[in-house]
């Protein structure tokens, strides 16, 4: 597995004290889930550091666990077990995690999620969506930053539009977008192009790289499509929860 | 900038019918609300009014029914009882009297009225008593008789209007062929007074050949005397029914209370609807959205903002409600009463259905507190929808 040090060195990311912003450190992550009397090990002690500036994917057939990982690298759910911390602060450590509002206020100031479904309002418009975030967590200058993120994601066109009037490469943008808006510092994509077909997925691809590489933005995603995986960095690969170093 | 408010409002805008569907129960509830309320305000006034205009406060009629007579009293009517003219004295002497009024009704059907015929009404005054007794009749033009006994007649607005006369005109009688002279044309007065045709006592005692009869004495008593004590010394009177103005409202009221429980009861019956409605539809639509609403909080929506978005969806359908309902109410007050005139036993001759803006108010108020508490639960249900919802719904 990579050396975090290194990837760091590499940016010129200055090292921080207890870890720089924004590093994820996992150790040992477990997720177990009971079905029936079964129990399923959807994440099996997973180990691994991310580092800011960072691309990575995660690749792995289908119920290998990926979203299960990234779920609780995002701080959107709690593992089993192990021990998470991200900036070098403790997310959480052997059954006791942080609580939801402090959650709350970490997943909206440092990531940004997108899915495989976009979840866009219908009946606003693009802008109205991708402003959303702010309608619950004011910040001075958002008008400004929405304009500006709805440019850079090639969007500008469509944005009195309803998500109904543009076509899907086009939604996952706005939802991309949406995601940006808070200025995260870490994008969570789980599968993003999984409802697009194959020319929109390498412009959705294109665009996550020119985020990473322009404004240095730390990226996660997840796919099981190899050719995407490889607009990353770094891939890791799981197989039925454990990481799987390719060969 | 988009606020709060307008997300919601757009939400709302998603599943229009189902909107408008809700919006439309909760309107209904509000009509009926309204109205019922207008109402209650309404026939109260009137009835009170109707009483008031009458001028005296006891009504002594020959032994009937009591509600045949709070009809004769307030309404005129047919196959009356007649009493004798000597009463009047002895009804006059009564310390607690102040002045007494004899009169004798008369109706006579007359086939040229109407498209059907109808009942015109001449009720036989006493000249120098009835038009002090009843201070609120004014003429709108003519005056009162000339002569005790003159074949004269004082039209009320609506009989002048619908026998076509005016002051100076000749009236005819029908079946009796006796013409009298139309001498005063009263001012609308909104009461029964205003389709009967008033002659000196004197003359429709002579012209229908009922001398010396009465069909009711109407009497004032003094402001300081003790009414129930001289009521309780009228009823013991042979032959003669005494009805009480305080008695003749509560007859009414007792008669009318009926039907307002009836009201009462739909209206409370279409507000509970409304509210399960309001809450099913609310609910509904967040079990729609829980991935949405997962998204939110992942985007860094808190419980608290979810929740006050969906209380504000569901206080904006109520207030819409409570405002087409109250409209409604409204622009509809005169189709409820000629409604509630046709279902009710006895209707004062006033409005019915006194709506205003303070009582539209009133009810938006109710409405839109009912769906903020009716936003209670669903709003709850929404705020504590975890932002994980989103994901693991997509695995399965
Ligand atoms: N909420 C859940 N309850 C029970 N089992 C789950 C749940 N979420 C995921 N799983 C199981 O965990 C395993 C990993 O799922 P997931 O992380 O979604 O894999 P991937 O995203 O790689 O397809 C699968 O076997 C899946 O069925
Ligand atoms: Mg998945």
């Amino acid at each position: 597995m990579n050396d975090g040090r290194a990837i760091r060195a590499q940016h010129g990311v200055p090292a921080a004290p207890g870890g720089a912003c924004p590093s994820i450190a996992a150790e040992r992550l477990v997720k177990t889930y009971r079905r029936g009397a079964e129990r399923i090990h959807a994440v099996d002690g997973v180990s691994l550091a991310i580092e800011p500036g960072e691309f990575v994917s995660f690749i792995g057939p289908s119920g290998s666990g990926k979203t299960t990982l990234i779920n609780i690298l995002g701080c959107l759910d709690n593992p089993t077990s192990g021990r998470l911390e991200l900036c070098g602060r403790r997310i959480f450590e052997e059954g006791a995690a942080l609580g939801e509002s402090k959650l709350t206020d970490i997943r909206r100031e440092m990531f940004g999620y997108v899915f495989q479904k976009f979840y866009l309002i219908p009946t606003l418009t693009v802008r109205e969506n991708v402003m959303l975030p702010f309608v619950f967590y004011k910040k001075p200058g958002a008008e400004r930053e929405v304009d500006r993120i709805l440019e850079l994601l090639g969007i500008a066109d469509r944005r009195d539009h309803l998500p109904g009037e543009i076509s899907g490469g086009e939604m996952q943008r706005v939802a991309i977008a949406r995601a940006l808006v808070n200025k995260p510092r870490i994008l969570m994509a789980d599968e993003p192009t999984g409802n697009l077909d194959v020319a929109r997925s390498e412009e959705i691809a294109g665009i996550l790289k020119d985020l990473n590489t322009k404004e240095g933005l730390t990226i996660v995603l997840v796919t099981h499509n190899m050719a995407l995986a490889r607009t990353a960095r770094r891939i890791i690969e799981l197989r039925d929860g454990k990481l799987h170093t390719p060969a | 900038m988009i606020g709060i408010f307008h997300i919601a409002y757009k939400n709302l805008l998603r599943k229009k019918t189902r909107s408008v569907l809700t919006v439309l129960g909760i309107a209904l509830a509000a009509w009926v609300l309204t109205s019922l309320l207008g109402f209650n305000r309404g026939y109260q006034n009137s009835l009170n009014k109707d009483i008031d205009n009458l001028g005296y406060q006891m009504l002594v009629t020959a032994k009937g029914c009591p509600y045949e007579a709070a009809t004769l009293m307030l309404k005129g009517g047919t196959g009356l009882r007649y009493m004798n003219a000597s009463i009047v004295d002895s009804i006059a002497a009564q310390p607690e009297v102040e002045s007494v009024t004899p009169m004798l009704m008369q109706a006579v059907f007359d086939p040229n009225k109407g498209e059907s015929g109808g009942i015109s009404a001449y009720l036989g005054v006493d000249p120098a008593t009835f038009p002090r007794m009843k201070g609120t009749l004014a003429m709108k033009s003519g005056a009162w008789f000339t002569d005790p006994a003159a074949r004269e007649a004082v039209l009320g607005y609506e009989a002048a209007e619908l026998e076509q006369r005016e002051v100076d005109d000749m009236l005819l009688i029908p079946d009796l062929d006796v013409e009298i002279r139309v001498v005063g044309v009263l001012d609308r007065t909104g009461t029964q007074d205003d389709g009967t045709i008033f002659m000196p006592l004197a003359a429709v005692q002579e012209i229908f050949g009922q001398a010396g009869e009465l069909t009711g004495i109407g009497i004032k008593v003094k402001p300081e005397a003790d009414i129930a004590a001289f009521e309780e010394r009228m009823y013991r009177l042979p032959d003669v029914q005494v009805v009480s103005l305080s008695q003749v409202r509560n007859t009414i009221m007792t008669l009318v209370s009926t039907a307002k429980v009836m009201v009462f009861s739909i209206a409370i019956i279409a507000v509970l609807i409304s509210v399960v409605g309001v809450v099913n539809t609310i609910l509904m639509s967040v079990m729609e959205r829980r991935q949405e609403i997962g998204i939110l909080k992942a985007m860094g929506a808190k419980a608290r903002d979810i929740f006050k978005l969906i209380w504000l969806e569901t206080v904006i359908l109520c207030a819409a409600g409570g405002v087409v309902g109250s409209a409604l109410a409204l622009g509809t007050a005169k189709l409820t009463e000629v409604f509630i005139r046709g279902v009710l036993p006895f209707a004062p001759s006033g409005g019915l259905v006194a709506i205003e803006w303070t009582l539209a108010l009133f009810t938006l108020g109710v409405v839109t507190l009912i769906g903020i508490l009716s936003g209670l639960y669903p709003s709850w249900k929404a705020g504590s929808v975890r932002p994980l919802e989103t994901i693991r719904s997509e695995v399965e």
